[in-house]
């Protein structure tokens, strides 16, 4: 089979052939999604725990959804009410979680590389839900089912990323999925939120934004935290809104059919304006949404058989 | 006490700068004469194999007090013997910190239980804290050979200027960490590409020298004899060639682990590559080796740091920092050795004579009425590393699992044997 991974760490380990085998199924549960009747059985049986050591609406139900319309038993459990407060190690909880059982193990961490550590310790599939600035590797692949349902290809596009580049996982796992997939990337920030040595990675950089949108394909938003707003690494809301926030002026710079993307949620006024994020005939925020949904289900669907056939092999082992 | 003669060597004479056959003789605890024939005494065989002076170590963490179940003073000790170490110096990061005459005769009646010389640093503020200075005079006295806060760098430079001011009356050393603190704080990575990729908080390489520039004023103002603990990036050589070319009392260490690897070891977050100053890039790693080729460097430190498996078993922003290093010390540096990069009497410069000298104590040499405190290991035996068989407490080595070349044969700390390896 073409999509070979064992758990969904960060698009860093994963092909172009595994990312577009992704794709293509995603496209499938888009269908699906669209029906009345929208139960599918693949994961029937399974149990899907979406565990969240950082508060999050979005991504959770997101998950939570794919998983119920796939079949699966889905178990949500949030911070709040863990033994991590307790003073429980992050290792610990995986191996009592482990410890139950489940078939999909979907984590977000605040530190880099936590969902790497949990998954070296359970037996199931795992899915970064994000971890730190890390990776978040399901947003990357809803991003690239947007634009080439948007665009009809996901090769040899103009993209830029723009905004808080430094603090993003959606940013970095991006910028390697479509750098992967061979298309011409620009970072559009002010210096303090670039990362250092990202010009390496084969990116133009920019801290002028209409000198970065001129004759993009895409543009991709970031979200700014609300923390990093006042001084400390930006003057001011209104100074970044003038210089980084995207409105129709600026956006006239780029190509006449560019789609604008958000990961959401959306600071209206900060870093996009807020009918501009409402033009439909511009903005594909709601469809990354939808294609959220369904890239979940497709990546769910795929480590669910891996995991499957890997048991089967344990089993004739066994036997043997 | 008998007299022994080690013949057949090849001895390693750091201060005369030699790598030549020849060999030992040792009476008392002490070096007697060299290639003397026929003596009368115990003969030992060397077999053709390297002795040298056995390794003095600047900044070995042991968990006492406070932290014995990550190492002792006896664990220490023997894992020091199988690693060539005959004198540790003892840093004083420990729980309380070494801040106060009764800790230190504490730890000092401790490490009489370790096979090998043990040397205590003392805190040069209380409590590490960077506000008030220790009683450097009644610490002197009581041992102390030097004084040091170790990785915390205070803000505080009224506290910290009085503290060296007052150590200058008294000419003792104060060992200082090169580092902007709060460029520093939070980060586990050097920036750049790397960090970037993993999504590591990084901080930049100028920190260290911007710590080390600070350091050099500081000395510059109170004339207090000094050395920076780790030079690791590039950016901090050109002032501190600079500073030693204005004269003043300065020399600085890096550590073993700075030299021997890089950034990328750190691969997919492997936690038992995290250091205090995070590892660099490349190019600053080669740098950092010709500065100690060419002397502007002067110490080569383990920098042993034990930490238990939970403060290592933790995603990578949250996990301890530091590595076991003692025993792992001498064939990480014959790295070096056979990369053609320093040759084995300059080796032992930098790992035994010149901590000592700047220390004030007689060892690291071979020449006669030095102590006989000696190493005897062959540069070219191959070995597996396996970390469970070390003999520290904490088994956190960055190199599990690597092929390593060198292996120490035997330990001998005044004479009196304190290691042999099993298979020799």
């Amino acid at each position: 089979m073409a999509f070979r991974a064992r758990h969904l760490l960060g698009i860093e380990h994963l092909s172009p052939l595994e990312i577009t085998t992704v794709l293509d199924l995603a496209e499938r549960y888009v269908d699906l999604n669209r029906r009345t009747v929208k139960q599918s059985d693949v994961l029937a049986g399974m149990t899907q725990i979406n565990l969240f050591f950082e508060a999050s609406t979005r991504t959770q139900s997101s998950f939570e959804l794919a998983g119920k319309r796939l079949g699966a038993d889905v178990m949500n459990m949030s911070v709040a009410n863990s033994s991590v407060k307790k003073g429980e190690t992050l290792i610990d909880t995986a191996m009592t979680l482990n410890a139950m059982h489940p078939d999909l193990l979907v984590v977000r961490h605040g530190s880099s590389g936590a969902v790497n550590l949990l998954a070296q310790k359970v037996d199931c599939a795992v899915l970064n839900a994000g971890d730190g600035r890390h990776e978040h590797p399901t947003q990357a692949l809803l991003d690239a089912l947007t634009i080439r349902r948007a665009k009809g290809r996901i090769q040899r596009l103009t993209i830029a990323i723009c905004g808080d580049i430094a603090h993003s996982r959606v940013a970095r796992s991006n910028l390697i999925l479509l750098g992967k997939m061979e298309n011409r990337l620009r970072l559009i920030a002010p210096p303090t939120l670039m990362p250092s040595g990202v010009e390496d990675f084969g990116c133009e950089l920019f801290d002028d934004m209409r000198e970065g949108l001129k004759g993009a394909d895409v543009v991709m938003m970031l979200r700014l935290q609300k923390e990093r707003m006042d001084g400390g690494f930006i003057p001011s809301e209104r100074e970044y809104y003038h210089r980084y926030g995207l409105d129709a002026e600026k956006l006239s710079h780029a190509a006449p059919d560019a789609i604008v993307m958000h990961p959401g949620p959306m600071n209206r006024g900060v870093e996009i304006d807020g009918d501009l994020a409402d033009d439909i005939n511009r903005s594909v925020i709601q469809d990354q949404v939808e294609m959220g949904v369904a890239v979940r289900m497709a990546c769910m669907d795929l480590l669910a058989r891996n995991l499957r056939a890997e048991r089967g092999r344990k089993i004739v082992g066994m036997m043997a | 006490m008998t007299t022994i003669h080690f013949a057949n060597a090849r001895l390693i004479d750091p201060e005369a700068g030699t790598d030549a056959p020849g060999s030992l003789t040792v009476k008392d605890g002490v070096i007697l004469a060299r290639d003397e024939k026929a003596p009368k005494a115990a003969v030992i065989d060397c077999g053709g194999k390297c002795l040298a002076p056995g390794i003095v170590d600047l900044g070995v963490k042991i968990g006492e007090p406070g932290e014995r179940h990550r190492e002792s003073f006896g664990s220490a000790g023997a894992a020091a013997a199988a690693g060539g170490v005959t004198t540790i110096i003892a840093r004083p990061d420990t729980h309380p910190a070494i801040d106060t005459p009764e800790t230190l005769e504490f730890v000092t009646r401790r490490a009489a239980e370790a096979p090998v010389r043990i040397r205590h640093m003392a805190a040069l503020t209380k409590g590490r804290e960077g506000r008030e200075m220790t009683e450097i005079g009644f610490l002197r006295d009581a041992g102390a050979v030097a004084f040091t806060d170790v990785f915390r760098v205070s803000t505080d430079l009224k506290a910290i200027a009085r503290a060296m001011t007052y150590a200058r009356s008294l000419g003792a050393l104060v060992v200082g960490h090169p580092q902007d603190p709060s460029l520093s704080a939070g980060a586990s990575a050097t920036s750049g590409k790397f960090a970037s990729l993993r999504g590591i908080p990084a901080v930049s390489p100028i920190a260290e020298r911007m710590g080390l520039e600070r350091d050099l004023a500081l000395v510059e103002m109170t004339g207090v004899r000094y050395h920076a603990d780790q030079i690791t990036t590039a950016h901090s050589l050109p002032a501190l060639v600079r500073a030693k070319a204005a004269g003043l009392d300065v020399t600085a260490g890096t550590s073993i682990h700075h030299l021997t690897l890089n950034e990328f070891d750190v691969g997919d977050y492997r936690t038992f590559f995290k250091f205090t100053p995070p590892l660099r890039s490349e190019q600053d790693r080669l740098a950092i080796v010709a500065a100690v080729a060419d002397g502007t460097i002067d110490v080569i430190s383990s920098l042993h740091t034990p930490a238990d498996e939970e403060s290592k078993r933790l995603p990578y922003e949250e996990a301890a920092a530091g590595a076991v290093a003692l025993e792992t010390f001498l064939p990480a540096a014959m790295r070096l050795f056979h990369a053609g990069h320093l040759d084995l009497p300059a080796l032992f410069r930098a790992m035994a004579l010149n901590p000592a000298r700047r220390l004030g104590l007689p060892q690291g040499r071979l020449a006669p009425g030095a102590p006989a405190d000696l190493v005897l290991f062959d540069p070219d035996a191959p070995f597996l590393m396996d970390r469970f068989r070390l003999r520290s407490k904490s088994k956190n080595t960055p190199f599990d699992g690597a092929r390593m070349e060198g292996k120490v044969l035997g330990t001998w700390v005044a004479g009196t044997q304190v290691f042999a390896a099993a298979d020799a």
